[in-house]
């Protein structure tokens, strides 16, 4: 599936919810079911900034294609990272470079987010996109 | 346990901000300790300051001027009452807490030298530490601390161990913001000045709460902040002690601060306007006058037997939650309950409580070494002020409850 395809996807799924509370239990399942990051990735290098929860994100490229995983220690973060996960994980990093994110204001992640959460969610997307470009720049 | 005296549902229609609705819920504010609350009693004062008399103050020879300065001047008459102040002169009008103890800790720059030692607690949070290091940094000044024992309380002991006669400064919060232990303060002051050092009383958390006396208590030195006493944000002030406050030089330099200037050589005004440089927060000055008026008028011995009734009825209503465990037990607490429930992060708490209506703060409270004390990343803080309810409080430990079996 493309980049584009899971979003929407995501997005559907989403809107079958009809409260916040129902967004938020979706959430934490996912974050509960987040493949766990190897605790050699768990450093400083790798905590992404921004979030007033510790985020670790670790890139792999494997065939041409990046593989990320992820930990954090609030389990709602934890859902917020492995919907980004699942949107950009097993996809070539030009593709990542240019994906479009607006998904995330359609499934109205933001708005349900404090203030603080929200910044740690681009600081997420920022990273992802980080890793992209770095590994991009390898393959060429 | 006495039974309260205030009649809080009157007490709550002074304040607005109380019946408005939060993510579709009646609000729940139990963040007091950050900020609390306006009255309309000094929100009116605020209003009444814009559309009656803005002016600037001592320099104007005008009518609005005029007005204004005696309204500023009133209100640090209203401080230093408060405060029991031997001079008015020895209250400064301040941005708030943080920027008082900058003022002093910029001060001492120039009475420290090389091998003085500073003694803080550990029960301080970022705006207590921070300065002191910085002033270490500029002077070698040696800094060091009085530690804590599990309940949240300072070992006394190990504080009287550090004193001697290298000890210039003693630094330490009346009451802890994260935790809501109330420090021994009449003894740590007395301690401090048996080997001359000066001791400054950050008095943030204390102040909405317990009303100081600063001539009894024998402090240099005693900061607060406007914002957590039904006050506006960026006001505040700085007790200090005529001799020493004669002793420090100006923290800023600036219009009105001076007596006379000339490219040659400039002098300084007498207190306090030696360390008000520039046009202060004039009205929030006024407003912080009509914030004591108010909470003077309910009467602080009855707000505080009302929340240390509210404080053991939530300690013991959070206590029947699984798994939770409240920080800061010590026997001499203000309305703080911090806590945590199992391994669940406090930020994930905070979220699903925010959604219920319910503000509480979450994270370390800009007190990272107590957080690291305990190992853990942060706590729930709960903090309630004599408008909250039991009502409230059983609203939170429900969403508390909902939030767990979610989380878990």
């Amino acid at each position: 599936m493309t980049i584009k395809e899971i979003q929407e996807e995501i997005v559907d799924e989403f809107s079958m919810f009809d409260d916040w509370m129902q967004r938020y239990e979706y959430m934490i399942d996912l974050g509960k079911s987040l493949p766990l990051i190897d605790e050699q990735y768990k450093t400083d290098d790798n905590i992404i900034k921004g979030c007033q929860s510790k985020v670790w994100v670790h890139a792999d490229l494997e065939e041409d294609k990046l593989s990320f995983t992820a930990d954090s220690d609030a389990i709602i973060t934890k859902g917020i990272i492995a919907i980004l996960i699942r949107a950009f994980s097993g996809q070539h990093p030009k593709d990542i470079i240019d994906a479009d994110t607006s998904f995330i204001d359609e499934i109205g992640l933001k708005e349900h987010l404090s203030p603080t959460r929200a910044n740690g969610l681009v600081s997420m997307i920022k990273q992802i996109k980080m890793y992209a470009i770095a590994y991009q720049t390898q393959l060429k | 346990m006495q039974k309260t005296t205030l009649d809080i549902q009157t007490i709550r229609k002074d304040f607005p901000i109380l019946s408005r609705t939060v993510n579709g819920q009646p609000l729940v504010y139990l963040d007091n300790a950050a900020t609390s609350q306006t009255p309309k009693q000094v929100l009116d004062v605020i209003v009444d300051y814009y559309s009656g008399y803005n002016a600037n103050i001592h320099r104007g020879v005008h009518t609005l001027s005029q007005e204004a300065t005696d309204k500023y001047e009133q209100a640090r008459a209203t401080i230093q009452h408060h405060f029991n102040a031997k001079f008015a002169h020895e209250i400064i009008f301040t941005a708030g807490t943080t920027h008082g103890i900058n003022l002093v800790a910029n001060g001492f720059s120039s009475l420290l030298k090389k091998g003085d030692e500073i003694i803080v607690s550990a029960l301080e949070h970022h705006s207590n530490i921070v300065p002191w290091q910085m002033l270490c940094e500029r002077t070698g000044a040696v800094l060091k601390v009085i530690p804590m024992n599990l309940n949240g309380e300072l070992e006394l002991d190990a504080y009287y161990e550090l004193l001697s006669n290298k000890t210039k400064l003693v630094f330490c919060n009346h009451v802890s913001n994260a935790l809501g232990t109330v420090n021994p303060i009449k003894e740590i002051i007395n301690a401090a000045h048996n080997v001359g050092a000066a001791v400054l009383i950050d008095g943030a958390q204390a102040a909405p709460h317990i009303k100081a006396d600063v001539q009894a208590l024998g402090v240099d030195f005693y900061v607060v902040s406007a914002h957590k006493m039904c006050g506006p944000t960026g006001a505040g002030m700085l007790y200090g002690k005529e001799e020493w406050l004669n002793k420090l030089p100006p923290y800023q330099g600036g219009g009105e601060m001076i007596a006379e200037v000339t490219f040659d050589k400039t002098t300084y005004a007498d207190l306090p306007h030696k360390f008000e440089a520039g046009t202060p927060n004039i009205c929030g000055g006024i407003a912080f006058g009509a914030a004591l008026d108010y909470m003077n008028a309910i009467g602080f011995s009855a707000i505080a037997d009302y929340e240390h009734e509210l404080l053991v009825y939530a300690t013991t209503q959070l206590l029947t939650v699984d798994g939770l465990k409240i920080y800061g037990t010590a026997l001499e607490k203000t309305s703080v309950i911090s806590f945590n429930a199992g391994s669940i992060h406090p930020y994930d708490i905070g979220s699903i409580l925010d959604k219920l209506g319910i503000a509480v703060r979450t994270g370390h409270h800009c007190a990272q070494p107590i957080m690291d004390f305990y190992a853990i990343p942060g706590t729930v803080r709960a903090s309630f002020s004599f408008y909250n309810t039991k009502e409230e409080v059983d609203t939170l430990v429900a969403g508390v409850k909902r939030a767990v079996a979610m989380l878990q």
